[in-house]
């Protein structure tokens, strides 16, 4: 294919990008007063937005409530305009229950769950527009809606793709890289412990491609985390004065401290 | 500097643009030139002293060709003394899009560490790219692109005084270039001012500007631009598709339509067909009905050399004389070309007429590909020798394609030159196995180890046969049979087992999966694989141990399959037969020898598999084969026979058609989206009308509904008064048939899997791994399903493995299409000084000719009728021509003299003429010598 010849002869990918090099991202936080965290991000042209509630009392009857912990909830979905001028291509197939449960499980990883047992958080995900690596903006997105939540953190999950095309490994897929046909290896790390919090292959892939795949996309997840916790400083600076960096708060909707990257 | 850290943190911080897609725009895109400062290149391209070899530019010159000079001008660039260039990634784009050829020696020249051509990306590069004005047509826009990129690089390498040209022979362009402050030369005026211009010069593209002198008046419609051309594609009213031209008739071709399958758009005229040429992409709009035709009968040559102006009109009115008015097709004409197929055209030189004149035309080898004009010094060197040239244009105003000249490749007649322009033509690659290929063969003497013996299930005592074409030194397969207690039948299909030693992504693979098959012409083998692996230790041979990848069955005595098997293992064939030494081993009952036995067995067996197939509803077909004799001495051809076909080649066959089947299933099940298949297409019907049409003629009614249908019907056809009736009715259904495809799974639905003439849900190609690529992939893939051997990455990779097959589907054409010119040249050899009297049937009856087969020497001819001095006259609905009282329909039987016919020295071709039925005045007597042969030459 025409397309991928710039990459085998000259490493260069379609959109000027390098094999190892991420999209340009671009964060916000605290972007919806009303909820506890919000945060838009945008990795290259796909953009999310994510907002937390809680954590709060569990509702819907006490029997799905954790003496233990809290339970985290996650709702996701997909604008409708979000890949307007493409075919629907549907990425986390038909029901979203799967990718909630998918957040889920990636974000349990990361929360400190246990301070705030019989609790529940709830984490609302819409994509605005999709170009691929949709999840992966999520799950990032979600990290940062949750630190504006002020809510303890084992650590900064941070989630990356990466595909193989022509033998060469690429960082951050973009969605003309995911729909080559290539598997695409999705994973989520808690950068600090090099804990892999998340992964998902999407295709088939031969064993020998794994590892410097994987490789490739947690090289991925760690340059991601280096921007993320740039931004996050950045916004602390300018917009809590009373930030400090301690032990994580004590759980209750009243009483809202500032986070928290433990 | 500083900038470019950012990027060593993989932070993005270029300037986003959207267009459509993201587009990242960085500031660690080199120049490339040593002595740079402001740029980081680890190592740089260009000399620090990058000089031109010319009379006018002197000092450091970097030199920037625009898309079209490379499209047009590669033979200069590949030139070694034009060194030092830039290649900028918006001509790359281009050359990418519109030219395969141009952009693969393009390629050859970036990797070429001696051409020192370098790529820019400037689309790239934040001070370089441009975005495209509202009002600014794409190529405007790359033109600009490229004026500014060569402004940057002037700007930037001015401290080290490098001077920049760009060579351009568009002239708005150029003047948009100068105003701007750019030097700029046309390609010309370059080449010209070059020291070694004159050895240049002849390989210079004749470009429309040269060409198109002015006064001179359009002979064709213009080409619409492709923007306008995918508009009108959008809204339907053009199509695209693939053009083909006719071989039998220049004025004719058909237009493949892409989308919808099998539906063909009848061109007719060169004013319809405006210039678009064997294999091109073009679009096309469809005439309104009132203007279709019936495809025409006539068979055309376009012999002389013909003025621009006169002929195309009167080429058009001899093609409505012609059309009759029935069976009308849907016609149209081309609009404009999409993609070129142009490549390199072997040829030999009609001199001009005019002693002194510099224009000539070319003939080219293919008969579709018509004249093409060239300007050439040495046409009395040049002339009857084979010569390589090369298309550059096609303006409006010409007649013919305009090109030049690129190698003489020898006289013509000489053998080697012929077949050098046969594998050229058929485009087989047929070089020396390279050093590195070479590295991978196994050191001899070879042997086997103990811990092969591990691996491997040994088979060595079995008694296994191989049996092949006499002179076969290529054995890739062999066969073993005995009975087991239980009255069942066990039987061994034992292939040579190339997979060993090939392994994925070795030179030798790549070579290999390159060449795709071994190509067999009549003097000449083009091996897949070197000579050692495929004559020697892939080679099954009589008495020696071989690794060989074995299919084991039990067949109970219907041949039903009980079980099957599949294993690596070592066997040590008994005997290496020939057909029809086997055939003699069966047939002769004193023998009672193991190997003699089995024989018997495999033999029975193999004829219950092929009534069952036959059931099943697969074809016979037939196609006249061949075989020369070969003068020990001089190679030439001293005899020709038509190949025999005896039991035990359809014994051997039956069984390769078993392993390949059970093969199939077997690695479809275990790589459902990645295995390498075979299917063969049913033809749509009306592939099958002049079948039906003869075979009308004589009574009988074909029923082409399905290939079983099809088989049972051409079984009933048997004429009594003509035993080679039914022969030539499956040798006419044959040219019926769909070419079979290599596929991957993944790609195709798995109801298309079918293959019609075997009958078969599933198949693939697993016993023949010497001489195609296929069946090493297909070995793979097999050595996996069974824990053999470890996969490897490639064979999960669908689209690789569809590209490969497309890659295996050309060449096997390719090597069809060699191996029938093979014998064409050798016929001509043959009957060089020969004239000779033989039986012929007639196979279609043309409006201007007969077609006839001459079943000895598998040859077919054509005997023209309209410039005989005798009437025929011309019955459409029977498809008869009449002659006084004789007539002649498909079938019939007639007795034919075959010569040379040399009234032009360069272009012998095969002549036949009428003996038997007598017509006076038209047909010649047996014994009657050769007459000058100007009667049917004449034009
Ligand atoms: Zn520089």
């Amino acid at each position: 294919m025409a397309a991928w010849e710039l990459l085998k002869d000259q490493n260069f990918r379609l959109d000027g990008r390098k094999p190892t090099e991420l999209r340009r991202i671009e964060t916000r936080l605290g972007v919806f007063p009303n909820a506890d965290g919000s945060a838009y991000l945008e990795q290259g042209n796909t953009k999310v937005l994510a907002t937390v509630y809680g954590p709060h009392e569990v509702k819907g009857g006490r029997g799905r409530s954790n003496p233990d912990k809290a339970v985290i909830n996650c709702q996701f979905s997909k604008s409708a305009f979000s890949s307007s001028e493409r075919k629907t291509h549907m990425k986390f197939g038909r029901n979203s229950s799967e990718t909630n449960q998918h957040l889920v499980q990636a974000l349990n990883a990361a929360v400190m769950s246990h301070l705030y047992a019989r609790c529940q958080i709830d984490v609302y995900v819409e994509i605005v527009q999709s170009d691929g690596s949709d999840f992966c903006a999520c799950l990032n997105a979600s990290t940062l809606a949750l630190i504006d939540a002020g809510i303890a953190l084992k650590d900064i999950v941070t989630c990356c793709s990466a595909t193989i095309v022509d033998e060469k490994s690429v960082v951050d897929v973009n969605y003309v890289e995911e729909s080559s046909g290539s598997a695409v290896l999705i994973v989520g790390l808690l950068p600090k412990d090099e804990q892999i919090a998340y992964m998902q292959m999407k295709g088939r892939l031969h064993a020998d491609h794994l590892e410097k795949l994987l490789d490739c996309a947690v090289e991925g997840c760690r340059n991601i985390n280096n921007i993320l916790k740039e931004r996050i400083g950045e916004h602390l600076k300018t917009h809590s004065s009373h930030f400090t960096l301690t032990r994580p708060a004590t759980p209750g909707r009243a009483e809202r401290s500032r986070p928290a990257i433990a | 500097m500083i900038r470019s850290n950012v990027f060593i943190r993989k932070t993005k911080r270029g300037k986003i643009l959207k267009v459509v897609r993201e587009h990242y725009l960085r500031d660690d895109v080199y120049c490339s030139f040593p002595k740079c400062e402001q740029c980081e290149e680890e190592k740089p391209i260009f000399s620090s002293n990058p000089s031109v070899d010319s009379k006018e530019l002197v000092g450091k010159y970097l030199i920037i060709p625009d898309s079209n000079v490379v499209l047009h001008q590669m033979d200069i660039l590949e030139d070694s003394s034009i060194r030092n260039v830039i290649i900028l990634q918006t001509v790359y784009g281009e050359v990418l899009h519109r030219s395969a050829i141009a952009y693969k020696k393009l390629k050859d020249c970036l990797s070429n560490p001696e051409k020192k051509f370098y790529l820019f990306m400037n689309e790239f590069h934040r001070d370089t790219f441009i975005e495209r004005d509202q009002k600014e047509s794409p190529n405007d826009r790359n033109d600009r692109a490229i004026r500014t990129a060569a402004l940057w690089y002037q700007k930037h390498l001015k401290p080290y005084e490098v001077e920049i040209l760009l060579v351009t022979n568009d002239q708005s362009n150029k003047n948009l270039a100068l105003e701007s402050g750019i030097k700029t030369n046309t390609v010309e005026k370059f080449v010209k001012s070059l020291k070694n211009c004159d050895e240049l010069a002849d390989k210079l593209a004749l470009t429309r500007e040269a060409s198109s002198s002015t006064g001179k008046t359009a002979v064709f419609e213009e080409h619409l631009p492709l923007s306008s051309i995918q508009v009108g594609l959008k809204s339907g009213s053009y199509i695209q598709g693939t053009f083909h031209a006719s071989r039998d008739n220049y004025l004719e071709a058909s237009v493949d339509v892409y989308e919808k399958d099998g539906l063909s758009i009848l061109i007719q005229g060169q004013q319809h067909m405006n210039r678009a040429m064997q294999g091109d992409t073009v679009a096309i709009e469809i005439l309104p009905e009132s203007e279709w035709q019936s495809s025409s009968s006539l068979i055309l040559e376009d012999d002389g050399e013909k003025n621009d102006e006169s002929t195309i009109s009167e080429d058009k009115k001899i093609l409505q004389d012609i059309s009759n008015k029935s069976e009308k097709k849907p016609c149209g004409k081309v609009v404009g070309i999409i993609k070129r197929n142009w490549r390199q055209f072997c040829g030999m030189l009609q001199k001009s007429l005019i002693e002194t004149a510099t224009r000539h035309l070319v003939i080219p080898a293919d008969k579709r590909i018509p004249k093409i004009r060239i300007e050439t010094r040495q046409a009395d060197v040049l002339d009857g020798k084979r010569i390589l040239v090369v298309i550059d244009s096609w303006p409006r105003t010409s007649r013919y394609p305009l090109g030049h000249f690129v190698r003489n490749l020898g006289a013509i007649g000489d053998k080697k030159t012929e077949n050098e322009v046969l594998l050229i033509e058929h485009d087989i690659p047929h070089h020396q196995f390279s050093t590195a290929v070479r590295a991978c063969l196994p050191s001899l003497p070879w042997s086997i180890t103990e811990e092969d013996l591990k691996q491997r299930k040994d088979l060595r005592d079995l008694t296994v046969v191989s049996v092949d074409p006499p002179g076969c030194t290529d054995i890739d397969d062999a066969l073993h049979c005995f009975q087991l207690d239980n009255g069942n039948y066990e039987v061994g299909v034992h292939i040579a087992d190339v997979s060993h030693f090939i392994k994925p992504g070795t030179a030798i693979d790549v070579e290999a999966a390159n060449r795709a098959n071994t190509v067999y012409l009549i003097d000449q083998r083009i091996d897949m694989v070197p000579e050692l692996l495929s004559s020697n230790i892939c080679s099954l041979r009589g008495g020696e141990e071989r690794f060989a990848f074995s299919v084991i069955w039990e067949l109970d005595e219907n041949a039903k399959v009980v079980n099957v098997k599949f294993t690596k293992s070592i066997i040590k064939s008994k005997a290496a037969l020939t057909y029809a030494e086997a055939q003699m081993r069966i047939d002769d009952s004193q023998q009672t020898d193991d190997v003699t036995k089995s024989l018997r067995l495999l033999n029975k067996l193999a004829k219950i598999l092929k009534q069952e197939r036959i059931k099943q509803g697969s074809l016979t077909l037939a196609s006249p084969e061949v075989r020369f004799h070969m003068d020990s001495e001089t190679h030439d051809p001293i005899e020709v026979q038509t190949k025999q076909l005896l039991e035990t080649n359809s014994m051997v066959e039956e069984f390769m058609l078993l392993a390949n089947i059970a093969t199939a299933k077997k690695i479809y099940d275990e790589f459902p989206s990645c295995a390498l298949l075979r299917r063969h297409p049913e033809p749509p019907s009306s592939n099958f009308e002049s079948l039906i049409k003869s075979a009308e003629s004589k009574g009988f009614t074909l029923n082409v509904t399905s290939g079983k249908m099809l088989a049972e019907s051409l079984e009933k056809s048997v004429l009594e008064s003509n035993s080679y009736f039914n022969t030539m009715l499956r040798i006419m259904a044959t040219r019926c048939m769909l070419q079979a495809l290599y596929f991957c799974s993944g790609v195709v639905d798995q109801k298309d899997f079918y293959h019609y003439g075997l009958a078969a849900p599933i198949y693939t190609h697993f016993t023949s791994p010497i001489r195609r690529y296929s069946d090493i992939i297909v070995h793979r893939l097999l050595a996996v399903s069974i824990q053999a051997d470890a996969p490897h990455p490639d064979f999960l990779d669908k689209k690789k493995t569809q590209n490969l097959c497309n890659n295996l589907n050309y060449r096997h054409k390719m090597a069809q299409y060699a191996g029938r010119a093979s014998v064409g040249l050798h016929t001509q050899l043959f009957f060089q000084n020969k004239i000779v009297c033989e039986d012929g049937y007639i196979l279609f009856v043309r409006k201007n000719a007969i077609q006839i087969l001459i079943p000895k020497y598998g040859l077919e001819g054509t005997i023209f009728l309209d410039k005989s001095p005798v009437k025929f006259v011309y019955d459409e609905t029977s498809g008869t021509q009449k002659c006084g009282d004789i007539t002649f329909s498909s079938f019939d039987k007639v007795v034919v003299q075959i010569s040379i016919d040399k009234t032009h020295i360069q272009h012998q071709k095969l002549c036949l003429k009428l003996v038997s039925p007598y017509i006076g005045g038209f047909s010649v007597s047996n014994i009657e010598e050769e007459p000058p042969q100007k009667k049917k030459r004449k034009s």
